[in-house]
């Protein structure tokens, strides 16, 4: 079994590849792989459940764990309540022990 | 326990968020006393250029002073002040050159992209945070 850390920065309705991004990740975990999906920067926007792409997260949530960076959310006004089920508001510290994680592969996107 | 995160940069300063985002990961990983290498290639060899300089707001009338911009080089002079010996920061020489980006902070080193690849084998994790 293999380690991944995807890191999406980027909205959906920014950039068409986040799908991608997000089938890539269910595609690892689907192979029995520990994946976990960290967005930052706009890549917060669809945990909002009011966004249209809150399903493509809620899809990505029961495959994946799905981080989502505190300090973005603060930013863009995103509050807990607001947030897909399954999503965990959490801090850059986190992000720093997943990348120093031995034998997890990152990609940022 | 302590490790070596070597991270590479290709964005410009002033341009994306995610200088921003990368200024605080390793901001975090040195203040959990993790070794951090930054490989900056292409325009991120902008962000510890010492030439850098706040500007006031013509629109607003207020002065560089009172609109306390931080510039990169600043951000990246205060790490290497906050975690002394545990940051090394090399600029890509030819990204450099390009650029007339050759004065920079103290503590920023001129190298190659050979320097990235030494570092990435012997790092514990190695990331590159590509331009969009």
């Amino acid at each position: 079994m293999g380690k991944y850390l995807l890191i999406e920065t980027r909205d959906p309705f920014d950039s068409s590849d986040v799908q991608r991004s997000y089938d890539l990740a269910g595609g690892l975990a689907d192979e029995k792989n520990d994946v976990t999906v960290f967005l930052v920067q706009n890549g917060v926007l669809p945990t909002r459940k009011a966004s249209a792409a809150a399903d493509a997260v809620t899809q990505l949530c029961s495959k994946a764990t799905v981080l989502a960076d505190d300090f973005s959310l603060r930013e863009r006004g995103i509050q807990k309540g607001e947030l897909v089920k399954g999503v965990k508001p959490t801090s850059i510290d986190d992000l720093v022990d997943l990348v120093a994680d031995d034998g997890r592969k990152v990609i940022w996107h | 326990m302590t490790k070596t995160l070597t991270i590479a940069l290709m964005d410009p300063p002033y341009e994306t968020e995610t200088t921003t985002t990368a200024f605080r990961l390793i901001d975090a990983a040195l203040r959990k006393g993790h070794k951090v290498n930054v490989f900056a290639y292409e325009g991120a060899v902008n962000l510890t250029m010492a030439d850098q300089a706040p500007h006031p707001n013509p629109v607003k009338g207020t002065s560089a002073e009172e609109e306390d911009h931080p510039t990169t080089k600043d951000w990246v002079a205060a790490m290497f002040q906050a975690y002394p010996g545990k940051l090394d920061w090399v600029n890509c020489g030819l990204c450099v050159d390009e650029r007339g980006a050759g004065n920079v902070i103290e503590g920023a080193q001129r190298g190659a992209p050979k320097q990235f690849a030494e570092w990435s084998e012997a790092s514990d994790a190695t990331l590159v945070i590509p331009a969009k």
